[in-house]
């Protein structure tokens, strides 16, 4: 299926997820999709307009959303829940870990708002360890879309997947990196430039960032693979076990550094080949408010701040 | 169809057997299941539509036990239904048993979902209920609940949702033993009037002798006629039908002794 956006264009990664179920819901008339009073902001609202008796408003409860989305399931529904992920991922755990993992259940949960960029919010709004949470659970798949149009890729890729898949949105518009024709495959990550002297990895909208810094170590003689790790569980051994030993991997991404794909990837190598890894990170702290550019300057995720890290840390070796 | 006399045989088998699972398992909770042995057995003994021989008829009522503490009941029902054969009871929590010591909706057939986290099977039967609604079924959804249970807020949550999406084919049982693990309900957390609350919440609120499989049954019948969804207070004993069992917070999770078990085996004669 083509993707909706054009390479270049700015674009909020919820609306491909929005565009994506409106595309199911014509193709499928099991999809429904559940909000819990935010479907403005995490544009389930285009799901409700165009097909409203398969919208269900939850309200603000979070863990009752999670169970009715269960019930749906074994009724032969496929629900997809969508509010923020702080909100879905941490307060529902119970609901997810117990009866939708537990039983394998067939349900959608997609957390928005992940990472930084919910912004001026503050930390109470910030998902910063979804990713640990649900990548924790058997049964779970976790993906992280870089832009829009991997996000309406994704969302058309969960809905035939049979079993829980959660999905972490962000909120800020991002640049599209990801092209038409891209088509996302479970378990395999996609490079998204090539270069010898190391290989970059992160996962979600922080891409776009790590795409610039590219350019300014591009511009010091630096050239860097950059892999896009949009599936966290399962991920991509084949392409892990392909980068040489030797080459410095930095593991970039806006999540706590406990559980987050840097550690996922440091267990992962420490068992087969181990090597030294630099993990950039949230580290182990909470968020707070500001503009997402602000955050990103103070929790050293800019392009330029990245690409000096890195540059140090090559010329440091 | 059954008759009450014949159904009330069933019942007392159903805590014969009951007791001498959770013996054989050497763990698990007899109280409250034995307190709801009537309601259980008006379910699948007269009220639900249910096929064990394919568990999976679409039209099928639908029962979740949302009080999962109770699966050597639920087992027990299910084995006497004819959904599995009664050597596997002698497995009940026991390594690679299909009867997990609460229940598993991969392992054992006849069981909707995965209980066992209280709080949560009332939500889930919203989801069915609702989906059985934009389906134009008529199966219903049945949940059974402990008082205790009643603490959890995601419960609360789950009466709004009935409420305001008008689940009249949802129907929830409250076994209302008045004891919890840590003491009596009114001790540990006191809610007052359990009718009231639900009755604010605007669902239709029954009560019944929670071991009256008569009073059971004509109860169920008038919740079916309901408009809104439907909570049976059943008022219970736990422990019910052994003497020393009976009305005490510590039968909730231990397993009786040989003597003891043969104590209430002669009780239940």
């Amino acid at each position: 299926m083509i993707n909706p956006f054009n390479i270049g264009d700015v674009v909020p990664i919820r609306d491909g997820f929005g565009k994506a179920l409106i595309e199911l819901g014509h193709k499928n008339e099991k999809i429904f999709v559940l909000d819990a009073d935010l479907s403005k902001s995490t544009r389930s609202n285009w799901f409700a307009e165009k097909f409203p008796n398969r919208f269900i408003e939850c309200g603000i409860a979070e863990q009752n959303m999670i169970d009715v989305a269960a019930g749906l399931s074994l009724m032969g529904k496929i629900p997809f829940t969508t509010t923020y992920g702080v909100f879905v991922a941490g307060r529902a755990f119970d609901q997810i870990r117990n009866t939708i993992c537990f039983s394998n259940l067939n349900v959608k949960i997609i957390g928005s708002h992940g990472g930084l960029s919910v912004g001026a919010d503050g930390g109470s709004h910030q998902a910063i360890e979804d990713i640990a949470l649900m990548n924790l659970l058997p049964n779970m798949k976790v993906f992280s879309p870089v832009d829009a149009n991997e996000a309406f890729q994704i969302i058309i890729k969960a809905s035939d997947i049979v079993g829980p898949v959660f999905v972490r949105l962000a909120r800020e518009a991002t640049e599209i990196l990801i092209r038409k024709d891209f088509e996302f495959q479970v378990g395999r990550w996609e490079k998204l430039s090539e270069g010898n002297d190391a290989y970059l990895l992160f996962h979600g909208t922080i891409g776009a960032e790590v795409m610039k810094a590219t350019k300014i170590l591009l511009e010091k003689k630096i050239e860097v693979t950059v892999i896009n790790c949009s599936s966290i569980k399962p991920f991509d051994k084949k392409m892990l076990n392909e980068i040489p030993s030797s080459k410095p991997i930095f593991i970039i991404e806006e999540h706590l550094e406990a559980g987050g794909l840097g550690s996922i990837i440091s267990t992962y190598y420490s068992q087969n080949s181990p090597r030294k890894l630099e993990l950039i990170n949230i580290g182990d702290r909470f968020g707070e408010s500001g503009s997402p550019t602000e955050l990103y300057q103070k929790f050293g995720f800019t392009s330029e701040i990245l690409a000096e890290r890195i540059r140090a840390s090559l010329t440091d070796n | 169809m059954k008759n009450f006399i014949e159904l009330e045989n069933i019942a007392k088998q159903i805590r014969r057997k009951t007791l001498e699972i959770i013996f054989n398992a050497g763990s698990g909770h007899p109280g409250g299941s034995l307190s709801s042995v009537d309601i259980g057995t008006s379910l699948f003994f007269y009220l639900m539509n249910h096929d064990p021989n394919n568990p999976n008829w679409k039209d099928r009522d639908r029962f979740i036990l949302s009080k999962g503490h109770a699966a050597p009941l639920l087992y027990v029902i299910l084995q006497m239904s004819g959904y599995f054969p009664e050597n596997w009871l002698s497995t009940f929590r026991k390594i690679n048993s299909p009867l997990q010591g609460h229940p598993n909706s991969l392992k054992c057939p006849g069981i909707e979902v995965s209980t066992g986290s209280l709080g949560q099977g009332l939500s889930i039967a919203c989801g069915m209920a609702l989906s059985l609604k934009k389906d134009n079924m008529k199966s219903i959804v049945y949940t059974l609940h402990g008082d205790g249970e009643l603490n959890e807020g995601q419960i609360w949550e789950a009466v709004m949702f009935a409420a305001h999406y008008k689940l009249n084919n949802l129907i929830a049982f409250i076994d209302k033993n008045d004891l919890q693990i840590d003491g009596s309900t009114d001790e540990v957390m006191s809610m007052k009037s359990i009718e009231e609350k639900f009755s604010a919440f605007n669902w239709n609120v029954l009560t019944c002798d929670g071991h009256s499989i008569t009073d059971i049954v004509n109860k169920t019948i008038e919740a079916k006629k309901s408009i809104k969804p439907s909570v049976i207070i059943a008022k219970t004993i736990k422990g019910k039908g052994v003497s020393f069992m009976e009305n005490v917070a510590g039968w909730h999770g231990k397993s009786p002794s040989k003597i003891e078990l043969q104590l209430a085996l002669e009780e239940l004669e």
